[in-house]
């Protein structure tokens, strides 16, 4: 039998010429995060209640690079975690199990708190509902935000960001490709036709 | 082909008889003659080999008791369709054959099926209990004049019992035919041969000498007895040595193997399927090896089938708890065939000798496993030695569908099957009255 | 992974690592206040069992819960045989009330793959006889490898009734692919048929002599011994067996003080254990009931949740 698949996305081949074109760069990803985050310090009046949760795999890097801004302009750490949403899609029984990612407390939880979840790019929605459900069973914050690096649009669910890096109009036969030198080894990007894709 | 069968007359063209060169034979009121009788139907035995009836030593068929599972009727037509013409019916029904109202009863439904002669085995002790000596004698003095006596399914394990048994039927010739499996080395869940692969697998086995120390102390029994024992199902090389020993100490013993143990053999359990479940069970390739020697230099006499039908739900269960035993009567010429003859380790004389000479005389059938000469009831098969068959347990006879050799390719078929003058098989197609 | 899980010989060595690090996310479910996971909502699992088992029949229960899989108890305890009914009647009965998986114990050696074969329900073997228990040999070599780190050339030695033992039998197959040397100790009586050969070509030792093994062992596995094997003439009384192939006190002493003591219970205090070393601080025994649910949640969200596990 086949191992259980991973969750990530498959990353470029190294050295193969990349189909489509970058939307955003190294540089715009940072100012984009650097903006989101001061959006969040902002709407929130400082770092009161204040907790990161990001969703595997690549939310959880852009989380971290949040926290880290964060924490140059205030001087504190903001807590933060990792929340793994394998078991709540709702489309679980339409690929071969895969094995769930690391879910990680933040210190001092989430009851009460003001969670920010972060993710790499927002798209039908149904990614977040599930994070909503698996937050539902982990406490029960005073206020979830949502933070995403790029918002695509094609919303299948009354669901939407409070914090955007970029808004990206897109086909839906489109494919939009986040890559972060954390899981990736580069920042970028790309959007491409899902012809000459492996699915 | 189209025989009228109330005419008795045959003209058999071209056949090899015990797989000598071709030539004709001529049946005329069920008996051989010299000469083709006027009016006689023609059977065309271009390339087919022609033996004497076969005869089967060892046949489960069931009635009474268990007629979901076989009938003397079904068993019959099952056996005729493999080229029998006699079968000795094991006593182990429900209520056991251990009477001579029972064997008449055995005979008479065989008689009524008239496909084969169903000749009765009666049971050596009450209800195959294994204390007190069932009626062998009034069984010996009926219409059914039963001669060999067995508990099989069960071993008489009571040396005394044993003793008095072997005793007793020298008084009319009697044999008894031993299912050797000392129950206290093979254990009640014990369900296949004990080994590396029952070890692997956690199945309780039994081990080849539950069987070697059955046969090695009937064996001295016989000698000390002057009687005569016959090992049915002989399973391993260990109870070959002993036999081929007591055999050349002048014993009178004979033995018997299944085709199952032939060419099946243990690995086939991996599976947990029961329908490989058998008993004795299949054993590893030396054994094998050594009851196919065994056979070829006459050590062991005679193949018989063990046939033993189960219904489905008998079979379906977990391994330990399913029933013993598997079907053989239409597959058991084709798997000599395959193993035996086309090997070349026997010829087609040596399969009539095996199949239906041998066993004949061990259970003292007048009329069956003559030599195809003239003056000699036309009891006969014909095989095609360059037949190919894959089995298929749908097509059974049987009531049962318990078949091991499902899908099985197999190299020599039964074409006819002649009881006294009257085919009962023509074309591998049972011809019913 | 394949459909069932029947053996230890149908997962991969990728698919013991998956189904451990599914187990340990498990694991820190069982910390949480709701100890509740959707994955398999909506899925129905039956608990077959033909035999006896709270331990394991509980264990099930408990991680097909928490997966929110609607967990039927049927007990068929009783033999089927005498009853008239055969064993695939009994499964296609309950098999066509609609189920997902079954999971099955059953007295008989097989009966699971048996079984397999006569539903589309994914099943998953609870036990079978004296053949396998996988999950089990699962739960014990994660229970190890939490403690050790690794099994890879790690010397465990399994102790005690091995040849009427499913745990030693899914355990061997199991430690042996993931890498770990293993010893097999007890009397002649109680060694599996066919041994020899067998371990020549599995590759493990055999020993009648655990005072010379232990010393070496990097974990020691005790397995029950049943007080009934004495009429069995396996082995002449319950003091013999202690002083000869017990974990006493004074063996505890020869063992390597960070070694773990595994038993799959229930344990006979005194005859194949010592409580001094059942209770000691190098004992994993509370682990691997905590790390049974930790599996058996794994082996079920593997095996039901996704595509291709539905009926």
């Amino acid at each position: 039998m086949a191992p259980a698949q991973s969750a990530s996305a498959p990353t470029a081949p190294e050295g193969a010429t990349p189909e489509g074109r970058t939307v955003l760069d190294a540089r715009d990803i940072s100012r984009a995060l650097t903006r989101i985050s001061h959006e969040i310090l902002e709407r929130n009046k400082g770092l009161q209640h204040l907790v990161l949760l990001g969703i595997p795999t690549r939310g959880v890097h852009l989380a971290q690079r949040v926290a880290d801004r964060i924490a140059k302009v205030e001087g504190a750490q903001v807590p933060l975690g990792t929340l793994d949403i394998t078991m709540y899609r709702d489309d679980l029984r339409k690929h071969p199990a895969r094995g769930p990612h690391h879910t990680v407390m933040p210190p001092g939880g989430v009851d009460g708190k003001v969670v920010v979840l972060v993710d790499d790019v927002l798209f039908s929605g149904r990614t977040v509902r599930a994070a909503l459900d698996a937050m539902n069973d982990l406490g029960r914050p005073a206020t979830v935000r949502l933070a995403v690096l790029v918002d695509r649009g094609h919303r299948e669910l009354p669901i939407r960001a409070d914090h955007v890096g970029k808004n990206l109009p897109s086909a839906r036969t489109e494919r939009v490709m986040v890559r972060l030198e954390e899981s990736d080894g580069y920042d970028e990007v790309r959007i491409a036709p899902m012809e000459g894709l492996e699915a | 082909m189209s025989v009228d069968q109330l005419d008795h007359r045959l003209v058999i063209k071209g056949a090899r008889i015990l797989g000598g060169e071709p030539q004709d034979l001529y049946v005329d009121d069920g008996v051989l003659v010299a000469e083709a009788p006027s009016g006689a139907s023609e059977i065309d035995a271009d390339g087919l080999v022609a033996l004497p009836g076969l005869v089967d030593l060892h046949t489960h068929l069931r009635e009474p008791g268990r007629e979901d599972a076989e009938t003397v009727l079904t068993g019959s037509r099952a056996a005729a369709l493999g080229g029998f013409t006699a079968v000795l019916a094991m006593a182990n029904t429900s209520p056991v054959t251990d009477t001579a109202e029972a064997a008449e009863r055995i005979l008479d439904l065989g008689r009524l099926a008239g496909l084969v002669d169903v000749q009765p085995v009666g049971a050596v002790t009450r209800g195959l209990a294994g204390q007190e000596l069932a009626e062998l004698g009034l069984m010996a003095r009926s219409r059914a004049k039963v001669r060999v006596f067995s508990d099989d399914g069960k071993c008489v394990h009571d040396p005394r019992v044993m003793r008095r048994a072997l005793e007793y039927v020298r008084a009319f010739g009697g044999v008894i035919s031993q299912h050797s499996q000392d129950p206290d080395l093979a254990g009640p869940t014990a369900c296949c041969h004990e080994g590396e692969l029952s070890g692997r697998l956690g199945l309780p086995g039994w081990p080849g000498i539950a069987e070697e120390v059955i046969v090695a102390r009937d064996v001295m029994l016989a000698r000390h007895t002057n009687s005569r024992v016959h090992v049915a199902h002989v399973s391993t090389a260990g109870s070959v040595e002993v036999i081929r020993w007591a055999k050349g100490q002048g014993i009178d013993v004979t033995a018997e193997v299944t085709p199952h143990h032939l060419l099946l053999t243990t690995d086939l359990l991996a599976g947990f399927d029961p329908v490989y479940k058998v008993n004795p069970p299949l054993r590893p390739d030396e054994d094998v090896a050594a009851l196919r020697d065994a056979l070829a230099d006459g050590t062991i006499d005679a193949v018989a089938t063990d046939h033993a039908p189960h219904a489905r739900h008998d079979k379906e269960h977990a391994f330990v708890d399913a029933a013993f035993g598997m079907l053989g009567l239409e597959t058991a010429l084709s798997v000599v065939s395959e193993v035996m003859v086309t090997s070349g380790a026997m010829t087609w004389s040596d399969v009539a000798r095996v199949m239906s000479q041998n066993p004949a005389r061990i259970a003292g059938l007048d009329g069956h496993g003559g030599t195809l000469s003239v003056g000699q009831p036309a009891n006969l098969t014909l095989v095609d030695p360059a037949a190919i068959v894959v089995v298929d347990r749908a097509a059974s006879a049987s009531l049962s569908r318990n078949n091991p050799w499902h899908d099985r390719k197999l190299t020599g078929a039964v074409v006819a099957t002649v009881l006294r003058g009257v085919p009962t098989v023509l074309d591998s197609r049972l011809l019913e009255k | 992974m394949r459909k069932h899980l029947l053996s230890i010989d149908d997962v991969s060595v990728a698919d013991v690592e998956a189904l451990f690090d599914t187990a340990a996310e498990m694991h820190d479910v069982q910390r949480r206040s709701v100890k509740k996971l959707p994955a398999l909502r909506g899925r129905t699992v039956v608990n077959l069992f033909f035999e006896d088992s709270t331990r394991t029949r509980s264990s099930f229960e408990i991680a097909g819960k928490w997966l929110s899989a609607d967990v039927i108890n049927v007990s068929a305890k009783g033999s089927s045989v005498s009853k008239g009914e055969s064993l695939r009647d009994t499964v296609l009965t309950v098999a066509a009330m609609g189920v997902d998986g079954l999971v099955i114990r059953h007295a008989a050696s097989g009966a699971a793959q048996q079984v397999s074969q006569w539903t589309d329900a994914v099943v998953i073997n609870a036990g079978d006889g004296m053949h396998e228990h996988p999950t089990q040999a699962l739960l014990d070599a994660y229970t190890l490898q939490r403690r050790m780190g690794t099994l890879e050339d790690k010397h465990v030695a399994i102790v005690g009734d091995v040849t009427h033992s499913r745990v030693f039998r899914s355990n061997v197959l199991l430690l042996a692919k993931l890498g770990a040397h293993v010893t097999v100790v007890a009397p002649p009586t109680l060694m599996p048929a066919g041994v020899t050969a067998w371990s020549k070509d599995a590759g493990f030792e055999t020993s009648y002599d655990l005072d010379s093994v232990l010393p070496d062992a990097d974990a020691v596995m005790m397995l029950r011994v049943q007080r009934e094997r004495m009429n069995g003439a396996y082995f002449p009384s319950a003091r013999e067996y202690t002083v000869g192939y017990g974990l006493t006190r004074d063996r505890l002493a020869t063992l390597k003080p960070d070694a773990p003591i595994c038993h799959p219970g229930p344990m006979n205090r005194g005859l194949e254990i010592a409580a001094d070393a059942a209770d000691a601080a190098q004992s994993a025994v509370l682990d691997q009931v905590s790390a049974g649910v930790a599996i058996r949640m794994s082996v079920l969200y593997h095996l039901l949740a996704g595509e291709g596990s539905a009926t």
